[in-house]
């Protein structure tokens, strides 16, 4: 516990938290943009075209960098104040606790750690095909056809079963975390404290629903 | 009132507690919850038996000194109130009342339901002052304070330091604590002068103490005999983060 990391204060290690967990937010309204163009029905004309983008502009790719930097120190930094936390009460209580707190808002290092399995599942279905880790019929020119690749798994019930539970997780993750973030990073005031409240519960549910409306999409409409 | 008693029990700071469970008849609703103890206490020494050792002081809620995790909340089942003030009529006629310390690292149990809380002090020595010049005392109005932030440092120094707010964290926090007595004075003139070292030194102190990391469940704030907001938390935050960065 002595490296210059771990010895960050806590407050420390929180803001790094919000200010990423806020990016991370950011990325997911332009991941769910691009998911969406999968249900225009114009031959992947949008959603091959924003694929390319993504991978082919060298701002993105910039970005992609601190993406992965984004995820990596947000899940350890998560670990870290959580292992600290355990450590603080060795002794547990006999009888749990029954003081009133928002439910979820007790579980976000288990509602994380399955975010963290989804996230490895995603990469092997998609990124690791990016970088030709993992084999795909799908693939011309060196560039994976996600519009034909995405179906393949939506079309598989108990994926597309996974997928919707998984984000109805993500939508309990976030839910807490939106407030929390705001909170860490000292934004409370009565003046702005309910506007957060609703736009984040708001977001929690609004995002994961719209990545959900895919595989609904692809399993029962198309 | 008829009740059972679930204490726990721990002969000194290096024993290994447990859980004993007792019997005790004749308790009115209209008792205190401490002095229900003090009852109990002295039908254990009129046993020859070692009575039941707790923190208590001054028994109307302002000293700080209750410590006491009742059936899985501090300070028991009534809200804003500290052990001493509970009564006896929260509970009912044959209830299981299960008694616990405060659980945190930082929070040693010395003996039974007594718990070391010398962590709050070596926090408050950090940076709990201001700097004052000796000789008479000034006029009062050459430091004007507007009447809000007067009310917000004196709401957040109504803290009494009990350390219910670790006690109900899931993580044992301390941030409620920390953040009234950084609060108290940030919100005052006369807390600017080591406003930024206060801030620094007594989240270090608290680190360094093993106190868990804020995950904003505000179990802190439901539980607090006082009512201190989790808006000082916040305000602890935007303190620590101005020290750094300016």
């Amino acid at each position: 516990m002595n490296s210059s990391f771990l010895r960050f204060s806590s407050i420390t290690k929180k803001i790094w938290m919000a200010f990423l967990g806020i990016f991370l937010m950011i990325f997911l309204v332009i991941h769910l943009g691009i998911n969406l163009c999968l249900l225009r029905g114009d031959g992947g004309a949008w959603f091959n075209a924003a694929a390319h983008f993504m991978g082919t502009n060298y701002i993105v790719k910039v970005f992609e960098v601190v993406l992965f930097a984004g995820f990596i120190f947000h899940i350890l930094i998560g670990i870290i104040l959580q292992i600290q936390n355990w450590m603080a009460r060795p002794i547990r209580y006999k009888v749990n606790n029954k003081t009133y707190t928002p439910f979820l808002s007790k579980y976000m290092i288990y509602t994380g750690g399955i975010v963290l399995v989804f996230l490895i599942i995603h990469f092997m279905n998609f990124y690791f095909i990016k970088l030709g880790w993992v084999s795909n019929p799908h693939i011309s020119n060196g560039e994976p056809d996600f519009y034909l690749i995405a179906p393949e798994l939506f079309i598989q019930p108990f994926y597309s079963f996974l997928y919707i539970v998984l984000f109805i997780i993500l939508g309990f993750h976030l839910n807490h975390a939106f407030q929390a973030a705001w909170q860490t990073l000292g934004v409370n005031h009565p003046q702005y404290n309910n506007c957060i409240h609703w736009f984040g519960t708001l977001y929690a549910i609004l995002i994961p629903l719209g990545f959900i409306i895919i595989p609904i999409f692809f399993l029962f409409i198309r | 009132m008829k009740l059972t008693l679930k204490i726990w029990r721990q002969k000194d700071a290096k024993s290994t507690g447990k859980f004993v469970t007792y019997s005790l008849d004749n308790i009115s609703p209209n008792c205190s919850f401490l002095e229900m103890l003090d009852i109990f206490n002295e039908q254990q020494i009129s046993q020859d038996k070692d009575p039941v050792v707790f923190d208590h002081d001054c028994r109307e809620g302002i000293c700080g000194m209750c410590s006491l995790y009742i059936n899985g909340r501090p300070h028991g089942p009534d809200d804003a109130v500290t052990a001493c003030q509970l009564h006896m009529r929260k509970f009912s006629d044959g209830d299981t009342i299960t008694i616990e310390p405060w659980r945190a690292k930082p929070f040693p149990v010395i003996k039974d339901l007594m718990v070391d809380r010398t962590a709050f002090d070596k926090i408050i020595q950090e940076g709990g002052y201001i700097s004052v010049n000796t000789g008479g005392a000034a006029e009062a109005n050459n430091i004007l304070v507007s009447k809000v932030n007067a009310e917000l440092a004196m709401d957040a120094a109504a803290c009494i330091g009990c350390g219910a707010c670790v006690a109900a964290c899931k993580n044992a926090s301390a941030m409620l604590f920390v953040s009234a007595k950084i609060s108290q004075f940030a919100l005052l003139p006369q807390g600017q002068i080591e406003a930024k070292e206060r801030v620094k030194k007594m989240v270090k102190t608290m680190d360094e103490l093993g106190f868990g990391n804020c995950t904003n469940t505000y179990a802190c704030e439901a539980e607090c005999p006082k009512l201190i907001s989790r808006s000082n938390i916040a305000r602890l935050n935007r303190e620590f983060m101005c020290a750094k960065v300016i």
